[in-house]
């Protein structure tokens, strides 16, 4: 009875992960085909990648997506970093303040943030394209690096940076010798959903772009009228980044914890 | 730590700059008359009356519909799945979990581009229930198609309160209903379910307001012609140019969100205080 109600157990499990890797496998096989068809798989080749380097549209959207996201993580993790530190040793109507406002993008549907800057951007008459995309990438990844590092900054010793100071360090030694490397592991984490949210996102840069900057999932979405295992060698690329990436800072840990129990 | 206070003034100004004003401009784009400048600004309640006409209604019924069965649908398969996992030992947990979660930090475009192909009429689907023997089924461009959809981007956000909450559980709990007589059937409907409701509340909420605001997958899975309360928005300010309907559709679903919200805080912190 027991070994049965295992079986099943695993057989769920696997069911399941096969409803959620399906989608992504097939899209990797079909990156291979060697004919056009999303259907028949009919030889391995690599001629998709090869069209996805010679086509200067899609690497420009790449290239826009890499470095907006890069660009946005960098100025979001400091301003989430300085703003969380700051935000315990602020007054307490303020910090209720900041920490409301910077819950609203989180909870706030996408596409209702997105409308947001678009009218925003358009009532500034800034010109719609790469800034404003920056722009609007840095205020919705932000807020997650505050949520990610701020409860660090609460679990620190408030006398941590005091003793720093007695010791003879300025204010700004005293921040970046001994705060910020304590706070180091909310900061990587707040990092990686930035980069992560920059790089996947696709409502809010679909509204808030212009002028024909693309990022990929732009590209894509647009691609996606026609038959084109292009998208699938791209979507290739990005699926392995990101899932080796993913894995690699969060699988190591599990399995550093050895039955230590958190 | 005292000299640091002043940190949160960039970010003071910045939060106001780029998300209270434009939750203001949409209020504002709801509540006014097509084309008015500043200068001679009209309000109107006309947008949200708008909304109420058939053709909307209907939409917004759609977009309840829909989210109430990929709700339905994944409290089913998610409850399942995080109770299962529950049962394994820690770290075995840990991976499993960190195995549905790694769907999520991928493009939900291309997870979702990924289903029109397999869903399409000879499709990897159909190829697969052709070897069955049975009859390709149209699957694109359906109700279908969009659910299939939904649940599977929105399904890791039922599993994983669930998860936690069951993780989380006193085991003693299960323990003494079984010492006292119940049977397995008694204790998880009478002990277990109810110790993870809070859980079921978080996955329940969460999924219902990413289906109702998605406009991608009912776009790319369900066609042109498949309009949820997403793509009514979408439309209003890609293609119609209706700001001020489209404003008032946002900050509809804005509160209709926001409440939701409240609620599942609200039950968390009971659930806490019944906890401690």
């Amino acid at each position: 009875m027991k070994k049965t109600g295992k079986a099943f157990s695993i057989l769920y499990i696997f069911l399941c992960f096969a409803f959620f890797y399906l989608p992504i496998l097939v899209t990797i096989i079909f990156s291979f085909n060697s004919s056009k068809s999303l259907t028949h798989f009919s030889g391995f080749s690599m001629r998709w990648y090869k069209a996805l380097l010679e086509n200067s549209e899609i690497m420009s959207a790449v290239y826009v997506s890499v470095s907006i996201a890069v660009i946005s993580t960098v100025i979001s993790t400091f301003l989430g970093t300085l703003t969380a530190i700051g935000l315990s040793r602020s007054r307490h109507i303020l910090r209720e303040w900041i920490l409301n406002v910077n819950n609203i993008p989180i909870m706030n549907p996408e596409i209702v943030t997105a409308i947001g800057l678009m009218i925003l951007f358009s009532s500034m008459k800034i010109e719609k394209g790469y800034l404003t995309m920056l722009l609007a990438h840095i205020a919705f990844s932000t807020p997650y690096v505050i949520t990610s590092v701020y409860p660090k900054v609460r679990a620190l010793d408030p006398n941590l940076a005091n003793a720093a100071m007695d010791l003879g360090a300025t204010p700004a030694q005293a921040l970046w010798k001994v705060i910020i490397p304590v706070l180091k592991p909310g900061i990587y984490a707040g990092m990686l959903l930035a980069f992560t949210m920059s790089f996947d996102d696709f409502v809010i840069s679909y509204f808030v772009t212009g002028n024909g900057v693309m990022n990929i999932s732009i590209i894509v979405y647009n691609m996606t009228k026609r038959t084109n295992p292009t998208i699938n060698a791209l979507s290739t690329i990005v699926i392995l980044v990101i899932f080796i990436t993913i894995l690699v800072v969060k699988l190591v840990p599990i399995l550093n914890k050895r039955g230590k129990k958190v | 730590m005292r000299h640091f206070k002043n940190l949160v003034r960039p970010y003071l100004v910045w939060s106001f700059l780029i998300i209270v004003i434009p939750l203001f401009l949409i209020f504002m784009y709801a509540v006014t008359t097509n084309g008015n400048s500043l200068i001679n600004i009209q309000f109107t309640l006309d947008n949200f009356k708008k909304f109420i006409e058939p053709v909307y209604i209907t939409v917004f019924m759609k977009s309840i519909k829909l989210g109430a069965i990929t709700v339905a649908i994944c409290l089913i398969l998610g409850y399942a799945l995080a109770f299962i996992i529950s049962k394994f030992k820690e770290k075995t947990q840990d991976i499993l979990i960190l195995f549905v979660t790694v769907p999520m930090w991928i493009n939900m475009l291309l997870r979702t581009y990924a289903w029109m192909s397999l869903l399409s009429d000879n499709g990897v689907v159909n190829s697969l229930l052709g070897f069955l023997g049975i009859d390709p089924i149209k699957m694109m461009y359906t109700d279908f198609s969009v659910i299939v959809g939904l649940v599977c981007n929105f399904l890791p956000f039922m599993i994983i309160p669930i998860h936690t909450s069951l993780a989380k559980m006193d085991k003693s709990l299960i323990e003494a209903s079984y010492d006292l007589g119940a049977n397995p059937v008694q204790t998880f409907f009478k002990v277990i379910f109810k110790l993870s409701l809070p859980g079921v509340v978080n996955g329940v909420i969460m999924v219902f307001l990413l289906s109702i605001s998605t406009f991608v997958i009912p776009k790319l899975l369900g066609g042109g012609q498949f309009v949820l309360i997403g793509n009514l928005i979408e439309n209003q300010f890609i293609s119609v140019g209706d700001w001020n309907f489209g404003s008032a559709v946002s900050l509809i679903l804005a509160i209709i969100i926001l409440v939701l919200i409240s609620v599942m805080k609200k039950l968390d912190i009971d659930g806490m205080q019944k906890g401690a």
